[in-house]
């Protein structure tokens, strides 16, 4: 149904969302916002890792700079919230470029500590300029849903609807882009990069293109994620952030759109399994601290030493092998 | 001791480089595996050595099953590979390289009398011990690789296109030096080569690979005289 | 003028404490091929071992050389079970370069999970064995101090120690020949796995003297979540890459001119900077020199 007639689906996706928002509660409301917000973050690293093959450790630091982006045009110049968003998307793109245009001469792990670094240190850069608000960060308010949706429209419901538009446009958008020339291109730099070069494609060029859009989507989801938290500030987007955002995508398979909500659902589903399991077992502070930590990491090594496609990938690889016999 | 290969099967992926090729060597002798690229030369002796691992049939040196185990207790047992493309390691010296062939030796004393006999018979190592190995031309890399192969002692010599890269003059001597080998330390010797014509002439037997099967084999005057032979590989 | 050797003596403290993060990154590098980004990690528990046996014995001098010991069981044993498991199960394709670098990182939120488990989130303060008030040269007080005197020794120690396993011992060969070229070591009889798990093993050591050190030497107290530790991988990480990633004595050099650099900045110009001095150079290293200002091969782009 999906590949047939995928601007449908997508609707119908969407229309579904809707029905459901209206039915549960607040907590899994904002739990289905916080899961939009992981599928574009998610996916904006299955682009760059998964289909031009650069591996990026800091892409928290991308989503900081949409978030702080966002934040600071619309507290500086009032802009309306659509227009924030944008220029979150515009600035880590930049800053995606800029780093695409270092990253495409690197590879492997010079390309992982450099992005590392990256990340382990934009938060204290944060930390030094007064504009950025320090420690607390600065307010990012987008504001009351517009009356004509009804009295009982709730904030929260309005931070759902707003991510999950963005997730649902953006996938569809990806999912086009991947099946272009473009597409492609990357899959060709991915798998080979001195045969793509010899075939013709600008290596460099595709590179950074993929680090361009890939920061780009990644700003986005930092704007909104400011947006379900009302701040923006360096302890919004730790190092812990980026390594769930690379176990997301490795767990929902780095080489394919298709499994992106398997990561950003397990993401999501960790702590709130902890969270039942300490408050059931009344288990102390340090166990709820650190189980989700403990969960996710276990996961993402398991994962990535016997299902390094992700299960998606590994189903369909085996599903191709049946069909050969 | 003698090397018996018996329908021996190699994968690679999905392609199958070894297809049921069976062969033997006998102690002391010298075996020369001809072929086009491509034949599966390379990847039989890698198998032997234990870098490849085999899909089916059987390897055996002596009593030691080749098939099975790593590399680095196969030269234990005395089998020793110089891999193809000048394998030294080039960021060490020659006399490092050479050292590293007797590391695993528990005898120094006997390690370095082994030392002074391969340089006795390549002595333009011994003139270049403390230097870099990639500051050697092609034939003192190839002499330095088959000399580290000797420091380990071995009774079998797998040696993978030693002459390739190599000039005319340099082949001729690296041949003989092969062959006094064989002679002088009764060692038994598989030489696989593109060379055709230079290993047969130094060969006692040889086996002709085709697509990683065995096309034809017998001793190496046979060969040498075979017409179908002297037209695909020996050029006349 | 004070101020300028206080300036030196500063960077080069730092840097000496950059230079055994940077050579435990290299040995596992050269050993491996792998970048290891649990390295802090690792540290980090072999500094809270360190704690437990300072504790347990209020010997510093005893806790010291033992945290060692269990930096290079516990490395031995990551390398036993990580590292091999991912040799086994390497696969081709896309996300195969990817792999160890994501098991690494894997293995490192893990192990500061544990420690948050097991120590709690809190610091945890370990009393340093020696003065950190700066010796008196003449009237003025500079800024080394026994402290600092203790790690500089050490770092020296284990630069020559190193040194000189890997340039005249056996082993020492058998590690760089597995480095270099691992398929003619195995060929030539060395037990690549078990000087792979050796080499594992000495960059555990040095990464727990450089958690150890770095803890007593700087704020006391120590976190599972602790920037100090991200920042010291961050900062070895660039020391060695300045170094060229394949020389030990390159990895130390690299850090050393790291500290200094970033010693001029916090002194000079201004304590924000720092990072971004030291991000900037990391990329103008990679960028312009990627085989490192003391590496002498063809530039590695992996």
């Amino acid at each position: 149904m999906l590949k047939k007639h995928p601007l449908a689906s997508f609707i119908l996706i969407g229309l579904l969302l809707f029905l459901l928002s209206n039915r549960v509660d607040e907590l899994r409301v904002f739990q289905g916002a916080t899961v939009a917000i992981y599928v574009i973050a998610i996916a904006s690293i299955i682009l760059l890792t998964g289909y031009s093959g650069q591996v990026s450790l800091g892409h928290g630091a991308l989503l900081a700079i949409g978030g702080y982006a966002a934040a600071l045009s619309r507290n500086h110049w009032g802009a309306p919230v659509w227009l924030a968003f944008c220029i979150a998307v515009l600035a880590a793109a930049m800053g995606g470029y800029l780093l695409g245009l270092a990253a495409a001469r690197l590879s492997g792990p010079y390309l992982a500590g450099t992005t590392l670094a990256l990340a382990i240190g934009l938060p204290s850069i944060a930390n030094q300029f007064s504009i950025f608000g320090g420690e607390q960060g600065l307010l990012f308010d987008i504001g009351a849903p517009p009356a004509s949706l009804g009295v009982d429209f709730t904030q929260y419901k309005w931070y759902f609807w707003i991510a999950a538009l963005a997730a649902l446009i953006i996938i569809y958008w990806l999912r086009n882009v991947m099946n272009s020339r473009y597409g492609r291109n990357w899959k060709a730099v991915r798998g080979n990069d001195v045969a793509a070069e010899i075939a013709g494609i600008n290596v460099g060029r595709n590179k950074v293109l993929a680090f361009t859009i890939s920061a780009g989507i990644a700003g986005l989801a930092g704007a909104l994620l400011a947006m379900t938290i009302s701040t923006v500030s360096p302890g919004a987007f730790p190092l812990a952030l980026s390594f769930s955002l690379a176990t997301g995508a490795v767990l929902s398979g780095v080489t394919t759109l298709g499994g992106v909500m398997i990561g950003a659902v397990t993401l999501v589903a960790i702590p709130e399994i902890v969270d039942s399991v300490v408050s059931r077992y009344e288990t102390s502070e340090t166990v709820a601290n650190n189980l989700p930590g403990l969960l996710v990491s276990t996961l993402l090594i398991l994962t990535v030493l016997f299902v390094p496609n992700g299960p998606v990938e590994q189903m369909r690889a085996r599903h191709e092998r049946r069909a050969k016999r | 001791m003698s090397l018996v290969v018996k329908d021996l099967v190699v994968d690679h992926g999905a392609i199958r480089a070894i297809n049921e090729v069976s062969f033997t060597v006998e102690e002391g002798k010298l075996s020369a595996v001809i072929g086009a690229n491509g034949a599966g030369k390379s990847t039989l002796l890698r198998t032997l050595s234990g870098l490849n691992t085999a899909t089916n049939g059987s390897a055996y040196w002596g009593e030691h099953n080749l098939l099975h185990g790593k590399p680095e207790s196969h030269v234990r047992k005395g089998v020793s590979h110089v891999s193809e493309g000048k394998s030294v390691v080039a960021e060490l010296t020659v006399g490092e390289n050479l050292d590293l062939g007797a590391l695993w030796r528990r005898n120094k004393k006997e390690a370095t009398e082994t030392k002074q006999q391969v340089i006795e018979l390549f002595p333009r190592l011994g003139e270049r011990l403390s230097q870099r190995a990639d500051t050697l031309s092609g034939g003192e890399r190839q002499m330095l690789a088959i000399g580290r192969a000797l420091m380990s002692k071995p009774k079998l010599l797998l040696l993978d296109e030693p002459s390739l890269g190599l000039a005319p003059l340099v082949i001729e001597q690296i041949f003989q030096t092969i062959r006094g080998i064989v002679d002088s330390m009764n060692l038994t010797v598989v030489l696989v080569e593109q060379n055709a014509m230079g290993a047969l002439k130094i060969a006692d037997t040889a086996v002709v690979l085709n697509l990683g099967h065995v096309a034809t084999s017998g001793s190496a005057a046979e060969l040498i005289a075979d017409p179908a032979v002297r037209a695909a590989y020996l050029g006349y | 003028m004070t101020q300028f050797i206080n300036m030196l003596l500063i960077g080069i403290g730092a840097g000496s404490i950059y230079a055994l993060m940077a050579i435990a990154i290299v040995l596992v590098w050269r050993s491996t091929r792998v970048i290891n980004f649990a390295q802090a990690g690792m540290a980090l528990l072999s500094t809270y071992i360190g704690f437990e046996l300072v504790q347990k014995t209020g010997n510093f001098w005893i806790a010291l050389p033992l945290a060692m010991v269990l930096g290079a069981l516990f490395s031995a044993l990551v390398e036993i079970l990580l590292i091999r498991t991912l040799i086994r199960h390497s696969t081709s394709g896309p996300v195969a370069g990817i792999v160890p670098i994501i098991a690494t990182l894997g293995l490192l939120g893990f192990i500061r999970a544990m420690i948050g488990f097991i120590w709690g989130n809190q610091d945890v303060q370990i009393q340093p064995p020696l003065s950190k008030i700066g010796f008196k040269v003449g009237q003025e007080t500079i800024a080394l101090s026994p402290m600092n005197l203790l790690v500089l020794i050490t770092v020296l120690a284990m630069v020559l120690i190193l040194g000189f396993i890997f340039q005249k011992t056996n082993l020492g060969l058998s590690l760089r020949a597995s480095a270099y070229s691992p398929e003619i070591a195995q060929l030539a009889g060395v037990r690549v796995g078990a000087i792979r798990t050796i080499g594992w093993s000495i960059a555990g050591a040095a990464g727990a003297a450089a958690g150890l050190l770095q803890t007593v030497n700087g704020t006391g107290t120590v976190s599972p979540d602790s920037l100090e530790f991200s920042l010291l991988l961050t900062f070895g990480f660039i020391a060695a890459v300045i170094g060229g990633l394949e020389s030990l004595p390159g990895a130390v050099l690299g850090a050393v001119v790291l500290g200094l650099v970033l010693a001029f900045v916090q002194i000079y110009i201004s304590g924000t900077l720092v990072f971004i001095v030291a991000f900037a150079l990391l990329l103008l290293v990679l960028l312009i020199r990627p085989q490192g200002f003391i590496g002498t091969k063809a530039g590695r782009r992996a």
